[in-house]
C-alpha cells in the first residue's frame, strides 16, 4: 500500500493510503468522472464546426446570457444584503438572533423545487409581496426578476457563511487604532474593514455565482421560461433533450461544464491566494 | 432476460416498500398532459372489467408530460406498455429510432389508431374583454397569445397547423401572408411552456395573455376545475382535426409479459365503457353512438380539417415546420 | 476531543456580546442595519418557509394529512427514503475514505484532487442528469446492451440513486477533509505506536474526533439526496407512484392544478429542512460556533 507510492507521496506511519486513495479515485471516477466524460465524449463527435454552430446558436447564447446575468445580479446582491447580515449576526446581540443564524441555512436544507412553488406563490401577482408590488407595476414573478429572486434565495447563505467567519475574526484593536486616529466609524469600515473582508466576499460572490449559473429547480417554477428572455440555458439542455436534441444539449452542457471548470479553478485559486494574504479563506 | 426477473422485482419491491404489488401484472401507459383527468377514470374501469373478464389483478401506471417529451423517454428506456400521445409523429420516432413499435402501428387499430379526437378551440377571460371570436384576432397587437412549445409539446404542433389551416384559407395560399400571419400570432406570445398543461397554468393560474389556445378537451377542463365564471370557450370558424393516436409498445410488453392485458387496455378504449368516459372528458368519442348524447351534446360544431388534406402528411408537416430550422425557428424570435 | 477541534480550529472566536463603544456603531444605525437585515430575511427566507405552511393548512389540517397518506404520495416518500438510504451512506463511505487520504497523509495532486471531489457542486442538476441519459441511453454504447439484457438503469430506481449520488458526493468528504486535517496524525501515531492495528486506530482513534463533522456532513447530504429536483427530473421517467420523488410528486401535483396537495407534500420536505437545522444548530453548539468545515 504505502510503499506502492513511493515517490508520489511523503512518508508517513499511517496506513491505508493505498486503500483509501484507490478508493476514493475508483469511486470519483465511476460516479462523476466517467459519466462527465461522456458530456465530453459526445461534444468531440459532434465536430469542432457544428459545436460552435450549437454552441452560438442564438437562443443557446440567449439563454446563457440570462443565466449569467440573472446568476451575477444576484451574486451581487447577495455580496451587499449577506455582507450585512453576517455583520449583525457577528457583531450585534439581539433577541431572536440564534434562530436568523439557522434561518441563513434554510436555502441549503429546503429543496429547490419547494423553495421554487413557494417563491412563485408569494411573488405571483396575487401573492403575499407579488400583489403590493404588482399594484405599484413591479412584476417579479415570470420575469428575469424573478429568476433574481430564486437566485438570492439560493444563494445567499454562501456568501454568509463565507463571511461569517472572517468577520469573527477581525481584531477589535484594528478599529479602535482607526477609531483613535481620529477616522469616523463609516471610513474605518469601508477604508479599513472593507478590504480585509474583500477575499472573502469575493470568494462568497463566486460560490453563489457558480451555484446560481447552474440552478434549476426553484428557477423554472418563477421564471417566465420565455425564449430569449426568461429561459435559463439548464432549461434550455432540457428542452433540447425533450425536442431529441442531444447534440443541442449536450453543446450546452459542454458550455457550461467549461465555466462551471473555471469557476471553480478562480475559487480555489481565490482561496489559496487570500490563504497566503489574509491567513484564512 | 433472466436478469430482468430476478432484478425488477427486487427494486419495485424496495420501491414499494410493503406494497403487495407483485402479484399483479402492472401495465405502464405513458401518455401526454392533457389526458391526467381521462386516464385516471379510464384505469380502474380497465382493472374491473379485466378483474371480471380474466379474473387477473391489473394495476395501470401513468407517466405525463409533453408528448415529444414522453416520446423521448420511451426512446431512451421508459418500458412503457403502451403510448397514448398526442400526435402520430411522436409515435413514429418511436418506431424508427428503437424499432420497438411496427413501422404500420397506424393500421393495427381502428379509426387510425385514434380512439378519440379533438380540436383546437380558444380559451378567453371571462366577458370576452378583448373580442376574440376568430383566428386573425390572435395576430392583433393587443392580444396576448399563450400556447405551449411546438418542439416539445404535441398539443401545441395542433395549435400551430391550425392557425396555418386557417390562414391558408383566409389567405388563398399566399405563402408570405400566411408566414406573417403566423409569425405576428407567435409575436404574441408571450411564455411558451414546453406542455399543454403548463400553458394552461401560465393562462388560468398566472394570469398571463388573453387567449390561450388549447385542445377543446383541456379548455372544457378548465371551465370544470377552475369555474366556468372565470373563463369562456371560444370557437373559432375553423379548426383542425386533432387525432392523438394510442400504440401497444410490441417488445416492451413482450419483455414485461403483458402483451394481452395491454391490448386488451387498448382495446377497452374502443369499448362503450371507454368511448363514454372519453366523451365525459371532452374527448370526441371515435364512435360517437356509443357514447352518452348527453356529452355529445357539449361538443360545439365546427369545421375540422384534416392536417392530411393541408400538409401532406403529418411526417411532411413535421419536417418543414418543426425541424430544426424549419418555418417555426424562423418564425419565432420573441424579444427581438 | 472536540475541544481540541475547537481550539484548533476556531482560533480567537469573540466571546458573545463583545460589541461596544467605539469599535460599533451608534445605536440608531445598528437598529437600522438589524432592521434592514431582518427584512430582507423575512422576504427572501421566512416568508417562503410561511408560504408553504400557510398553503399546505389552507384547506385544514384534514386535507393536509390526506394529501400526505395518498397513496402516490406514500410511494413517492418511499422512493424518496430508499434513495436517500442507498446514496448517503454511500457518499458516508466515499467522504471518509476521501478525507482518510487526503487529510493525513501529503501527495501530489492533493490540490487536484480536492477539486475534483467538489466538482459536483459546480455542474448544474440538469447537466448531472443528462450524464447518465447519455451515458444510459437509446445512443450510448452500454444503454442498449443493458436494455436488452433487461437492466432498467434510466427511469427506474437505479437512474435517480446514481443522479442523487452524483449531486452529494461532495458532502461529507468536505466536511471531514478540513477537520481532518486540522486535527493532524499525532494521535493516530501515537495509537499505532502503541501496537494498533490500522483499522483499530482509525475505529478507535480517528472516527470519535471526527463524528460531530461526520454527522454535519451527513445531515446536509441527506437533506440534498431527498430534496434533489433538477438532476432526478431528467432521469426519473415521471411514473407515478413509482419513479416519482417527493420533489417531483411535488411538481406533479402541482400540474394538476392540486396545489393544496403539492404544498401538503411540499411541506413535508420543508418540515424535513427545519429538523435538518435544528439538528444542524445543535451540531455547530457541539462543534463550538459557526460550521465546522468550510462552507457549502
Amino acid at each position: 500500500m504505502a510503499l506502492a507510492l513511493p515517490a508520489l507521496r511523503r512518508p508517513s506511519v499511517i496506513p491505508g493510503f493505498g486503500l483509501t486513495l484507490g478508493f476514493t479515485i475508483l469511486y470519483l471516477s465511476l460516479v462523476v468522472l466517467i459519466p462527465l466524460s461522456g458530456v465530453v465524449w459526445r461534444t468531440a463527435d459532434l465536430g469542432w464546426a457544428e459545436f460552435l454552430r450549437l454552441a452560438t446558436d442564438e437562443r443557446t447564447l440567449a439563454a446563457l446570457k440570462v443565466s449569467f446575468g440573472c446568476a451575477f445580479a444576484a451574486a451581487a446582491l447577495n455580496v451587499v444584503f449577506g455582507a450585512l447580515v453576517a455583520w449583525v449576526l457577528v457583531r450585534y446581540r439581539f433577541p431572536g438572533r440564534p434562530l436568523l443564524d439557522a434561518a441563513v441555512d434554510l436555502p441549503f436544507a429546503l429543496p429547490t423545487a419547494v423553495a421554487g412553488i413557494a417563491l412563485t406563490a408569494l411573488y405571483a401577482p396575487d401573492g403575499w409581496i407579488g400583489g403590493p408590488l404588482a399594484a405599484l407595476g413591479l412584476k417579479i414573478a415570470w420575469t428575469p426578476l424573478g429568476i433574481v429572486v430564486a437566485l438570492v434565495f439560493v444563494g445567499l447563505p454562501f456568501v454568509v457563511r463565507t463571511v461569517q467567519p472572517v468577520m469573527e475574526e477581525i481584531e477589535r484593536e484594528i478599529e479602535e487604532a482607526s477609531a483613535t486616529l481620529g477616522a469616523s466609524r463609516a471610513r474605518t469600515v469601508f477604508r479599513v474593514l472593507a478590504p480585509s473582508l474583500s477575499p472573502a466576499l469575493l470568494t462568497g460572490f463566486a460560490l453563489a455565482f457558480a451555484r446560481g449559473v447552474g440552478e434549476y429547480g426553484s428557477v423554472i417554477f418563477i421564471a417566465g421560461n420565455l425564449p430569449y428572455r426568461s429561459e435559463i440555458a439548464p432549461l434550455l439542455i432540457v428542452i433540447r433533450l425533450e425536442e431529441f436534441n442531444y447534440a443541442a444539449a449536450t453543446a450546452i452542457a459542454a458550455v457550461m461544464l467549461a465555466i462551471s471548470f473555471a469557476m471553480l479553478l478562480a475559487i480555489n485559486s481565490l482561496q489559496a491566494w487570500s490563504r497566503r494574504r489574509y491567513g484564512h479563506g | 432476460m433472466a436478469l430482468t426477473r430476478s432484478l425488477r422485482p427486487l427494486a419495485f419491491a424496495l420501491a414499494l416498500g410493503a406494497a403487495p404489488a407483485m402479484a399483479q401484472t402492472t401495465l405502464l401507459n405513458v401518455s401526454y398532459d392533457p389526458t391526467r383527468e381521462l386516464y385516471a377514470e379510464v384505469n380502474p374501469a380497465f382493472a374491473a372489467f379485466w378483474k371480471d373478464k380474466t379474473g387477473e389483478e391489473v394495476e395501470i401506471r401513468m407517466s405525463h408530460g409533453g408528448s415529444g417529451k414522453q416520446a423521448r423517454s420511451v426512446i431512451d428506456g421508459l418500458p412503457a406498455d403502451v403510448v397514448s400521445l398526442a400526435i402520430s409523429v411522436d409515435i413514429d420516432a418511436i418506431a424508427e429510432k428503437t424499432g420497438k413499435i411496427p413501422a404500420d402501428w397506424r393500421s393495427r387499430l381502428p379509426d387510425a389508431s385514434s380512439p378519440y379526437t379533438s380540436t383546437i378551440v380558444f380559451l378567453v377571460r371571462k366577458g370576452n374583454p378583448k373580442e376574440i371570436a376568430d383566428w386573425d384576432d390572435l395576430a392583433r397587437e393587443d392580444v396576448a397569445v399563450i400556447t405551449p412549445n411546438p418542439k416539445t409539446s404535441g398539443g401545441a404542433r395542433w395549435n400551430y397547423l391550425a392557425a396555418w389551416i386557417w390562414a391558408q384559407k383566409e389567405f388563398a395560399g399566399d405563402a408570405a401572408k400566411i408566414e406573417a400571419y403566423v409569425g405576428a400570432l407567435y409575436r404574441n406570445v408571450p411564455v411558451l411552456d414546453t406542455g399543454a398543461r403548463g400553458s394552461t397554468l401560465t393562462f388560468t393560474q398566472r394570469g398571463i395573455g388573453d387567449v390561450l389556445l388549447a385542445w377543446e378537451n383541456e379548455a372544457y377542463l378548465s371551465l370544470d376545475e377552475l369555474g366556468e365564471d372565470a373563463f369562456e370557450i371560444v370557437v373559432p370558424s375553423i379548426s383542425i382535426l386533432a387525432e392523438p393516436p394510442v400504440a401497444l409498445v410490441p417488445a416492451n410488453a413482450e419483455a414485461n409479459g403483458t402483451t394481452r392485458t395491454a391490448q386488451a387496455y387498448l382495446d377497452f378504449l374502443y369499448s362503450e365503457t371507454g368511448q363514454k368516459l372519453a366523451a365525459r372528458h371532452h374527448y370526441r368519442p371515435a364512435k360517437p353512438e356509443l357514447a352518452d348524447p348527453e356529452h355529445m351534446r357539449l361538443f360545439p360544431d365546427v369545421e375540422r380539417v384534416r392536417v392530411e388534406d393541408v400538409f401532406g402528411s403529418w411526417s411532411e408537416a413535421q419536417a418543414t415546420h418543426f425541424s430544426d430550422g424549419g418555418v417555426f425557428d424562423r418564425l419565432y424570435r420573441p424579444g427581438n | 476531543m472536540v475541544d481540541i477541534a475547537r481550539t484548533l480550529f476556531f482560533p480567537g472566536l469573540p466571546a458573545a456580546g463583545a460589541s461596544r463603544d467605539c469599535t460599533s456603531e451608534t445605536p440608531g444605525v445598528r437598529a437600522g442595519l438589524i432592521a434592514a437585515s431582518l427584512l430582507f430575511l423575512a422576504l427572501f427566507l421566512l416568508a417562503p418557509l410561511a408560504a408553504v405552511f400557510a398553503q399546505a393548512l389552507s384547506a385544514g389540517f384534514g386535507a393536509w394529512a390526506a394529501a400526505l397518506v395518498e397513496p402516490d404520495a406514500l410511494s413517492a416518500i418511499r422512493l424518496t427514503l430508499l434513495v436517500a438510504v442507498i446514496a448517503v451512506p454511500l457518499n458516508c463511505v466515499f467522504g471518509l475514505a476521501a478525507a482518510w487520504a487526503a487529510a493525513k497523509h501529503e501527495f501530489r495532486g492533493k490540490a487536484f484532487l480536492i477539486s475534483l471531489i467538489d466538482l459536483p457542486f459546480s455542474v448544474s442538476p440538469v447537466i448531472a442528469g443528462l450524464i447518465y441519459v447519455l451515458l444510459f441511453g437509446a445512443g450510448s454504447a452500454i444503454g442498449p446492451w443493458l436494455s436488452a439484457h433487461g437492466v432498467q438503469v434510466l427511469f427506474a430506481v437505479p437512474g435517480i440513486v446514481l443522479a442523487t449520488v452524483f449531486v452529494t458526493v461532495p458532502f461529507v468528504a468536505r466536511e471531514l477533509i478540513p477537520l481532518m486535517q486540522a486535527q493532524g496524525t499525532t494521535e493516530e501515531e501515537a495509537a499505532l505506536s502503541l501496537g494498533a492495528s490500522g483499522w483499530r486506530t482509525f475505529l478507535r482513534v480517528t472516527l470519535p474526533n471526527v463524528k460531530w463533522g461526520l454527522l454535519y456532513g451527513v445531515l446536509l447530504c441527506n437533506a440534498r439526496a431527498m430534496g434533489e429536483f433538477g438532476a432526478v427530473s431528467v432521469v426519473s421517467g415521471h411514473i407515478r407512484g413509482m419513479t416519482n420523488t417527493m420533489p417531483l410528486h411535488v411538481e406533479i401535483l402541482y400540474n394538476e392544478y392540486n396545489f393544496q396537495a403539492a404544498f401538503a407534500v411540499a411541506s413535508l420536505l420543508a418540515l424535513l429542512a427545519l429538523v435538518t437545522l435544528v439538528l444542524k444548530t445543535a451540531l455547530e453548539a457541539r462543534l463550538g460556533g459557526g460550521a465546522p468545515g468550510r462552507v457549502r
